[in-house]
């Protein structure tokens, strides 16, 4: 096997322009991972900065509720709120260290490309993401966010104007200013070594988990549940726990309206439950595609899981029984956020809504059990960003309800 | 017709490559039929019909923009064979595609549709050699040329392994970025034909537009000239595009000669 490769998915799809930069990322990673320098440097922006460690919360009243214990990873609480920032600081020190001046980056709910500017701001990088335009609309509080941190904004208006279209234009900037320009992936995706870079800086979550849960329960959880849309939180957290085989692990997919295709989009954005094998921006993995190998418009009624594949390696873990792929759709996502926000006091994000409508869906059809006694759900991020567009679709519903 | 053959009888008349590009079916199937006709008469000595993909990362807004209008007018790699299959044009067809769609039709019968539709080259600008050995078998086992790229930036062992595995002729892209138009190519170019040391013809693209781009990178050594985004420009306008698409192939033929 290449290593490239993760099982018989990952690989290298991309311009021969791009491959030069893609082996000096992999060496310099490899030269830097084990560095005490850059590690010291790394874990002192990982506390100092970020806020880590974040709590494993009991949340007591969703457990009463469903009668088992649920603990939330509180990625929600990591500066800028979400996780994303664990792998920005860790690319944009490694960047620093390769000698790079600039860094773009893609980002679908806005969450990617503020911690991007977040680490450039502090580190001294010039910055600038590319959003597909539907998404600078749906999340525009983050396009400010980014801008006050001296980001330039792209809005995106090719393809469906989204996640997917950002990362082509993203790679088309790459392309052409590749000698001085760092390309700051968010999620487990594109070409190798980026899979595994951002798995490695997110893994910091599941090595929490994994000595916070023995500190509190004793044990390792029965199942370990995190939304899926490129797969980065999820790869986090489960990493290190994939050899515990007693664990068992749920990334949940935007189900969108439905688990449905029309000619030329998907009703959802479930690449790993219904998707199939392509290549998509670099990687080989499960894609959703026509019958001719176009690649489809995904959609979720959440930005950071709308998108048409996900990371080679969850695609792999899915390959070999692993992982078990599950989706939830936008209505049962929003119940989430609302029951997590009256129980809990913790507002969500879309994203993270959809791993806590998981464990509520199991509930409602009498499969509580399959996830065991002891939960762990990943809060991937928090809902602000989400308050308008839920908002909207309430009045809507409102609207419709009353014509 | 083979690439091969055709810088064969290239180099008895002691002239260049025209190589142009067009995207198939755009505007229309029929259309493109047309354009490659008078792609031919003007001077073009080598067709590169792409075929268009949902997400082309490697081109720039020129050649994505002609590539959903094709998709959005219909265009299906079964049309796309079919099509290509009708061209009597006596010049090689290059196919200039993204992976999925090869992938996805099966590499074997991706090459074999290829060939017999009169298709005898083969550009996949998201496939580097590592990633293309399958393609790279069912190309030869059906006598279809796979082209591969050299950038500013291939050097080193990059540079000779894809030497070694390109046939029909080498690509080589003169500057960093996306395909498109762009100012200066001479200064670029001799720098980068400097690098190369190959038998297989070397064909220059990405930025040039004009006679006067073409002449200089003639010059500066290159065997044939690409262009692509000025010919895709005329064919967005819809106005008088068979005559003006060959008015330009003969500007930049002259340039070959």
């Amino acid at each position: 096997m290449k290593k490239s490769m993760y099982g018989k998915f990952g690989g290298q799809f991309v311009p021969e322009v791009l491959m030069p930069a893609l082996t000096e990322l992999e060496e310099a990673y490899e030269r830097y991972k084990d560095d005490p320098e850059f590690l010291k440097e790394l874990d002192f922006y990982m506390k100092e900065f970020a806020g880590r460690e974040t709590p494993l919360y009991f949340a007591k009243n969703l457990s009463k509720k469903y009668g088992i214990k649920i603990y939330l990873k509180r990625e929600d609480l990591v500066h800028g709120g979400a996780h994303k920032l664990n792998n920005t600081l860790g690319q944009a020190l490694l960047a620093k260290y390769m000698g790079k001046k600039r860094l773009i980056a893609e980002t679908g709910a806005g969450q990617h490309g503020t911690a991007t500017a977040m680490a450039a701001a502090n580190m001294g990088f010039e910055s600038e993401v590319y959003m597909g335009a539907k998404d600078v609309i749906r999340q525009h509080m983050n396009v400010y966010r980014m801008e006050l941190m001296g980001s330039k904004v792209n809005a995106v208006e090719s393809g469906s104007k989204t996640l997917k279209d950002a990362i082509n234009e993203a790679l088309r900037d790459w392309v052409t200013n590749v000698e001085h320009t760092h390309y700051l992936i968010g999620s487990v995706v594109g070409p190798h070594p980026y899979p595994m870079i951002v798995r490695d800086f997110q893994s910091v979550i599941g090595k929490e988990v994994k000595e916070q849960i023995m500190e509190k329960e004793g044990r390792y959880p029965d199942s370990i549940v995190a939304c899926a849309g490129g797969g980065s939180n999820a790869m986090g957290i489960f990493y290190p726990f994939i050899e515990d085989k007693e664990v068992k692990l749920f990334p949940v997919e935007a189900g969108g309206k439905e688990l449905k295709t029309t000619e030329k989009e998907a009703l959802h954005s479930a690449s790993l439950c219904v998707g199939e094998e392509g290549i998509l921006q670099g990687a080989h993995t499960l894609i959703l595609q026509d019958k001719y190998g176009q690649i489809l418009e995904s959609s979720s009624v959440s930005a950071g899981l709308d998108y048409s594949g996900v990371g080679p390696e969850l695609a792999h873990l899915a390959d070999i029984g692993r992982i078990t792929p599950c989706t939830v759709n936008d209505d049962e996502a929003l119940e989430a956020f609302y029951e997590l926000s009256r129980l809990e006091g913790i507002i969500p994000a879309l994203e993270s809504s959809h791993a806590i409508a998981y464990v509520m869906k199991m509930a409602k059809i009498g499969k509580l059990e399959e996830l065991g006694d002891l939960v762990v759900i990943n809060l991937s991020g928090r809902g602000d960003k989400d308050l308008e567009a839920v908002f909207k679709l309430k009045e809507e519903e409102t609207k419709e309800a009353c014509q | 017709m083979r690439i091969g053959d055709k810088f064969a009888e290239l180099k008895e008349k002691n002239e260049k490559a025209l190589i142009a590009y067009a995207c198939a079916g755009d505007p229309s199937a029929e259309a493109t039929k047309e354009i490659v006709h008078a792609l031919v008469k003007g001077g073009a000595d080598i067709v590169e019909l792409g075929m268009p993909f949902s997400d082309p990362v490697a081109d720039g807004p020129t050649i994505q923009a002609a590539s959903t209008r094709a998709l959005e007018a219909g265009m299906n790699p079964d049309m796309y064979f079919e099509m290509a299959a009708s061209i009597e044009e006596n010049v090689p067809l290059v196919c200039m595609t993204y992976y999925n769609l090869i992938y996805k039709r099966g590499n074997e019968k991706f090459a074999k549709d290829c060939a017999e539709a009169g298709i005898t080259g083969i550009i996949v600008p998201d496939l580097p050699a590592e990633e293309a050995d399958e393609l790279h078998v069912a190309c030869k086992h059906n006598g279809v040329d796979l082209i591969f790229l050299i950038t500013p930036v291939t050097t080193g062992k990059r540079m000779e392994k894809n030497l070694e595995k390109t046939s029909g002729f080498v690509y080589i892209v003169s500057r960093l970025g996306v395909t498109g138009e762009r100012v200066d190519v001479a200064e670029s170019t001799k720098n980068i034909l400097a690098r190369i040391d190959t038998e297989v013809p070397k064909a220059v693209g990405f930025g040039i537009s004009n006679g006067q781009q073409a002449a200089e990178v003639i010059k500066a050594g290159a065997d044939a000239v690409i262009v692509g985004s000025a010919f895709v420009n005329i064919i967005a306008s819809g106005e008088n595009v068979n005559e003006r698409v060959e008015k330009l192939a003969s500007e930049l033929k002259i340039s070959c000669r």
